[in-house]
């Protein structure tokens, strides 16, 4: 009897310690990611006087903060186009993504058989190609194209990265979808590419809308083929726009560069964590063999 | 059910079968046109391209493409700074996957965990991965700023430093925190694929090793992290890709500094030469040496997928 007891409570008092290191643990992860994010926010309401001063505490405002730097952000600098570029950006390499992949989702998917399998997975080795081996000739191409400077030469490019990515997403939603539901619609007089478009389609929604997600943040993460291609600063998106635009010489003003980073982190982030589950299943769903 | 039997065979022949919208072939082929033609238009000859240029002698001033051999590449090796950049590719993406493995899988643990503030947390921790590099990086660059870096002022406070480390100003600091800077940044998306992989073992085995009352450590090390292995490999190879072939973290953080080219990588120096300096054939030629290794990143990528039919 006392022998079951103590050893009822060491398993409690295991399964205690155990909740406080998995918050002690979740704790420390979470304060080394976002420690230079936290920096970066209180950073950007410092003022100048409190923040280079060298023996003040950086983590308190010995100064009340101000939105002064936020406001030159704004209004003094070229962000709020870098912010317009990348939207413009982002918003047409989703709808090329779309409207390239959905159809070659669902034909690998479900019309090819083996052979659908295996260009499956050659789609899914171009997105292992990396813009590093190819920034050099791609920016000879857009030259030759006539896109230099301009934002077309991203809307152009940034499909090669999103499009083999979106491929191997969706085939793993058009995958999970029952053949009879469409067989049905077939019998209920729809063509195959009628059937697929009333009932398919609205059902592989959720793996459209991962896409659109996925693809927005491949092209605004993306930097090597703007800084290739793309030297004028008004057609910068914010992924090169901040690094190079927002330091004149080599002065850096700090508070608005670190406003720029936080103000574009943060919704990336909210939405990317909105759809993360989704990107999640998305993902092991494109191998389970269909 | 044999209603609708019927119903199929009264009703199809009916039907125009060969109607094109109907026609299989055709519409699989149709399908699949447009991302082919993309992909080959865009990735195939740019490709290809790559593989010419670093065999001729292509400048900005002299942009017709005469075919030189291996001229090219040997002036690409015979450079000490392309021998520089070539250890520090190795180096950066070595070390930083391997802190990656054990962050990223004890991160992964942590996340599938239930606990209270859950959504905070994972917020927090993906912000790394989620936050455009070039972006992260500028955080960094403040973070480690000569004079007013966080981190010194703590030091100073704790009694174990005089006045700064500078920390992006000496190259073995320099090399550290670029290396800091990678496995940062991958961890989260690592952690993420393992938990996409942990969601395919069956949830019976977690279970019944719950059942079983094992203990916490032995459940974790005997258990679940030899069924996430491969998981772990994909989710590595991943990482391996994003380190080798990244120059933003380095042109934002270094520019290759300090200098001479103390922390130059491959992808950095054949942007240096290919795009600042013009020299085509030689940024190409530089950044084909990544070809191999990410022939062989592929390979082992696959060969995982096929064993455990997970990617």
């Amino acid at each position: 009897m006392t022998l079951l007891e103590a050893e009822r409570r060491s398993a409690n008092s295991r399964r205690v310690w155990g909740r406080v290191a998995l918050y002690v643990l979740a704790f420390l992860a979470a304060l080394l990611a976002a420690f230079p994010f936290l920096w970066s926010t209180i950073t950007m309401f410092k003022q100048d006087q409190d923040l280079y001063t060298k023996a003040n505490n950086p983590f308190w405002f010995n100064d009340p903060p101000t939105l002064e730097h936020v406001r030159y952000l704004f209004t003094n600098t070229e962000f709020v186009t870098f912010v317009s570029n990348t939207l413009l950006v982002g918003l047409a390499v989703v709808i090329i993504t779309l409207v390239v992949s959905v159809p070659a989702a669902y034909s690998l998917a479900h019309l090819v058989g083996r052979w659908g399998e295996r260009l499956g997975i050659a789609i899914f080795l171009v997105y292992l190609i990396p813009p590093t081996l190819l920034f050099i000739p791609m920016s000879r191409v857009v030259s030759a194209l006539g896109l230099h400077e301009s934002l077309w030469s991203l809307i152009l490019v940034y499909p090669t990265i999103t499009i083999p990515i979106a491929v191997w997403l969706l085939m793993g939603f058009f995958k999970g979808i029952p053949r009879d539901i469409e067989e049905q619609a077939m019998v209920d007089g729809y063509t195959r590419a009628g059937a697929v478009l009333r009932t398919v389609l609205p059902l592989v929604f959720p793996g459209m809308v991962a896409v659109t997600v996925f693809a927005f943040t491949l092209s605004a993460h993306e930097f090597i083929y703007a800084l290739s291609f793309i030297s004028s600063t008004a057609e910068k998106t914010i992924s090169i726009g901040v690094p190079t635009a927002l330091v004149r010489g080599d002065v850096f003003f700090w508070q608005s560069l670190q406003a720029a980073a936080i103000i574009s982190a943060v919704p990336i982030a909210f939405v990317f964590n909105l759809f993360l589950d989704r990107f999640i299943s998305g993902f092991t769903m494109g191998a389970v063999k269909g | 059910m044999s209603e609708t039997a019927v119903e199929v065979k009264a009703v199809a022949p009916a039907r125009d079968r060969r109607h094109f919208l109907d026609n299989d072939r055709f519409l699989a082929i149709g399908g699949m046109t447009p991302a082919v033609l993309y992909i080959l238009g865009l990735v195939g000859i740019p490709f290809v391209l790559a593989v010419l240029l670093a065999f001729s002698d292509v400048t900005v001033g002299d942009p017709s493409l005469d075919l030189t051999g291996l001229d090219t590449l040997r002036q690409v090796i015979a450079d000490p700074v392309f021998w520089q950049s070539l250890r520090n590719t190795f180096v950066f993406t070595l070390v930083s996957n391997a802190l990656v493995v054990v962050l990223a899988t004890a991160l992964a643990l942590i996340l599938t965990k239930q606990f209270k503030g859950k959504w905070l947390v994972r917020f927090l921790v993906l912000l790394p991965w989620t936050t455009p590099v070039s972006l992260a990086a500028i955080t960094w660059l403040w973070t480690l700023d000569s004079i007013f870096s966080p981190i010194d002022w703590v030091l100073r406070a704790m009694g174990l430093l005089e006045s700064n480390v500078i920390w992006l100003g000496k190259p073995a600091l320099a090399l550290a925190s670029v290396i800091t800077v990678h496995t940062w940044r991958i961890v989260p998306l690592a952690a993420v694929i393992i938990m996409a992989g942990m969601i395919a073992i069956p949830s019976e085995i977690k279970d019944a090793s719950d059942i079983d009352g094992a203990r916490f450590w032995r459940r974790t090390f005997e258990i679940e992290i030899p069924l996430m292995a491969p998981i772990i490999g994909v989710a590595v190879l991943f990482g391996v890709i994003l380190t080798i072939t990244d120059m933003t973290v380095v042109y934002v953080l270094t520019r290759g500094g300090p200098p001479p080219n103390s922390t130059q990588v491959l992808a950095s120096w054949a942007f240096f030469k290919g795009i600042e300096g013009g020299d085509l054939a030689q940024g190409a030629g530089t950044a084909l040496f990544l070809l191999p290794v990410l022939i062989a990143v592929a390979a082992f990528i696959l060969r995982f997928a096929r064993r455990r039919e997970v990617l």
